[in-house]
């Protein structure tokens, strides 16, 4: 059983959804990032993502952008989230990165799957990369073990549906609206209806991503998904603890509430 | 492709090409894609868009030969697709139209488009109110700044332009942005994107919608000169005027296709937007191509006086054509591209977009290095209305610099040294 079988299985067996918490390598700088993912573990996150900071997001909002352009003006290296990855496995989480495709193209498919699953990575997550034009990566990530996750939406067809999720391994990751990621004000309930078709063709666990920012959304999404993805609240709370000298503690008490809202289903 | 893929590759060209999009995006575009499939095989609306090409945007666009520029072109006779002369005053229109009569067609009530000079902004602009239909530009900060006076046109003709600060705050941030409001508002929006990269089916669309270029100079040269042109030149930004006159003469051996990226303040300073020097094969916007980057994939800013070839990126079938080696591609600088500019003012009364005197400067390039006699037909894609302010201030044209506003020939002894231009700021500084 890989590491993801093994988190959902536990929060299946405990009646609850897996935390998702993502943030992006080297910010607010290299060092902190990795305690931040630390504490993401500590506070209850089930599986850590490990964004990869990327010049042009076209799949993020304003919150992830900045975060990123923060840690590449910081001299951030791809390379460099190898240390997330191990501080996140070293704490006892689960790591899956989440990279737009150049950023691996450049570092080679097959070396990067090698050198993720050196560092106990369990996954890797493309928003811009689908299984269509990932023959490679897929191999790549086959012969490594390392989970390749790709996106569901609510546009994609039954047919996209059942040969995206035949290409996932570990979960699949459902995008709950069409749009970016930012904290909204509700998860649109077209959520529901894409991880029930999804359902419908996979026995692969669903997390549900874009927009969960609070308790209720986490316990809401938990209670018809397997897990429960948060990105931008988790990178707004960091960001304020930084600049307002709080330190990690707001990061800590957001993926706290969180953990108690999978909980909650 | 192995037999283990799950689903089909779409808008190949080599290694080149493809859909490196969200999944959301991918409904959208088999949508498009089925829909400019059937708008190709219904004569109406062939004739519809044959129309507008005639009553609306003024086409066919003559064919100019400029025997006193090419006086500068080693013997060369020059020839001049003049794009310049369409309405919205580049060749952009061409593919706006087709694209906005898809739009109608899909049922769809808005278009988002981006621009880095303005001309697709203003050609978008101009389809939307022509169709009825809303519309949303987004231009790089800095673009908005250099391109102040297409920023106008685009708001006097009902579009609300979004400067975008992120990032390069040039094209492809505008890119960025308009894919982001694509994968938002994808049910009743339709992003008319203005170059021949992006996910499939751009590429191959817009390229179609652009082949009336050579098209028509095929048949005109034709007529002038009984023959064929021995040499293509076009420049390439994103690359769709190229795409357009090279689609009729690629399958004409005798024929060179060359085309001319922004080579900005030179290749070797780093700042410029060479992609074919010094770029590595890569993905950007949706398409597998040239991209200029770092070693880890992080795209890096280009640099150029023109907004319009200021992008990092090219689309994927020119990558194609030069691996293949039926084109080839060579970066003209910026000083350069203003020295042509000048010469075709000067010498034909002829006012370029400064996007196009690099096809100008490289036509000069080409001429000299040729037997005399050869015929060399360039793509002239744009006018240069919205760039006077630009070249006043890099000639020193304006106020009290206007000291050396006399003849082309300073022009060929480079730009003016007082006041010191800043080529990649535009008009800004």
């Amino acid at each position: 059983m890989s590491a993801l079988d093994a988190v959902f299985a536990s929060c299946r067996d405990q009646g609850r959804a897996a935390l998702v918490a993502y943030l992006p390598a080297g910010f607010p700088d290299a060092a902190s990032s990795r305690e931040a993912m630390v504490a993401l573990v500590e506070a209850g996150a089930d599986i850590v993502e490990v964004g990869v900071p990327y010049t042009d997001p076209l799949m993020d909002g304003p919150v992830i952008q900045d975060a990123a352009d923060r840690a590449l003006a910081g001299g951030f290296r791809v390379r460099d989230l190898l240390g997330n990855v191990e501080a996140v496995a070293a704490a006892g989480g689960s790591a899956v990165v989440m990279s737009y495709w150049n950023p691996i193209l450049r570092y080679g498919p097959d070396d990067f799957a090698r050198d993720l699953a050196a560092a106990g990575g369990a996954g890797l997550i493309t928003p811009d990369l689908i299984p269509d034009e990932a023959a490679d990566w897929r191999a790549a990530a086959q012969a490594h073990g390392v989970a390749p996750i790709f996106l569901v939406a609510p546009s994609s067809t039954d047919a996209r549906l059942a040969m995206t999720t035949s290409a996932c391994r570990g979960f699949v990751y459902a995008a709950s609206t069409m749009g970016v990621t930012g904290t909204r004000a509700s998860v649109g309930g077209g959520a529901a209806d894409l991880v029930a078709r999804t359902r419908a063709v996979t026995d692969l666990p669903i997390s549900v991503g874009l927009g969960v920012s609070t308790r209720e959304q986490a316990a809401e999404v938990a209670s018809f998904a397997d897990g429960v993805i948060v990105g931008s609240a988790l990178v707004r709370a960091l960001g304020e603890g930084t600049a307002s000298g709080a330190g990690l503690d707001p990061l800590r008490t957001l993926t706290a509430d969180l953990a108690e809202g999978v909980r909650q289903r | 492709m192995t037999q283990t893929e799950p689903g089909v590759q779409l808008g190949r060209f080599g290694d080149f090409g493809g859909r490196f999009v969200p999944e959301a995006l991918i409904a959208a575009l088999d949508e498009l894609d089925a829909a400019r499939t059937a708008a190709t095989a219904d004569p109406e609306f062939s004739r519809e868009l044959a129309r507008l090409h005639r009553d609306y945007t003024g086409r066919p666009t003559p064919l100019t030969e400029v025997p006193r520029f090419a006086e500068h072109a080693g013997g060369a006779r020059v020839f001049l697709k003049r794009e310049d002369l369409t309405h919205t005053g580049s060749h952009k229109i061409n593919n706006v139209l087709g694209q906005a009569l898809l739009t109608v067609r899909m049922g769809k009530k808005r278009v988002i488009a981006e621009t880095g000079a303005g001309q697709h902004g203003v050609a978008t602009a101009t389809a939307a109110a022509l169709m009825g239909l809303d519309c949303t530009v987004y231009m790089g900060e800095k673009d908005t700044r250099r391109q102040s006076l297409n920023v106008a046109r685009m708001r006097l003709l009902g579009a609300e332009v979004v400067p975008v600060s992120h990032g390069s705050s040039t094209l492809k941030d505008a890119i960025n942005e308009a894919l982001r409001d694509w994968v938002t508002n994808v049910e009743d929006t339709h992003y008319l994107l203005g170059t021949v990269t992006g996910p499939h089916p751009f590429p191959t669309m817009v390229r179609d919608f652009h082949r009336i270029i050579g098209d028509e100079a095929h048949d005109q040269l034709r007529e002038l000169t009984g023959g064929l042109p021995d040499i293509v030149c076009a420049c390439v930004g994103g690359g769709s005027n190229a795409m357009g006159i090279f689609q009729r003469f690629r399958d004409e051996p005798g024929v060179r296709l060359v085309g001319f990226e922004a080579g900005g303040e030179g290749v070797a300073t780093g700042r410029h937007a060479a992609r074919f020097s010094s770029g590595e094969p890569g993905v950007l916007h949706g398409a597998a191509t040239y991209v200029l980057q770092d070693e880890d994939g992080q795209t890096l800013e280009s640099h150029s006086v023109s907004a319009g070839l200021d992008y990092p990126s090219v689309g994927p079938e020119h990558a194609y054509l030069r691996a293949s080696g039926r084109a080839e591609y060579q970066p003209v600088n910026d000083d350069e591209a203003m020295e042509a500019f000048a010469l075709l003012c000067r010498t034909e009364g002829i006012l370029p977009a400064i996007e196009s005197a690099h096809a100008l400067a490289g036509a000069l390039r080409m001429g000299k290095e040729a037997e005399p006699g050869t015929v060399i037909l360039v793509n002239l894609s744009g006018r240069g209305d919205k760039d006077v302010e630009t070249a006043a201030t890099w000639f020193g044209l304006t106020g009290e610099d206007a000291v050396r506003a006399e003849a082309p020939g300073d022009a060929s002894d480079g730009p003016p040294t007082d006041p010191p231009h800043a080529p990649s700021e535009g008009i800004e500084s």
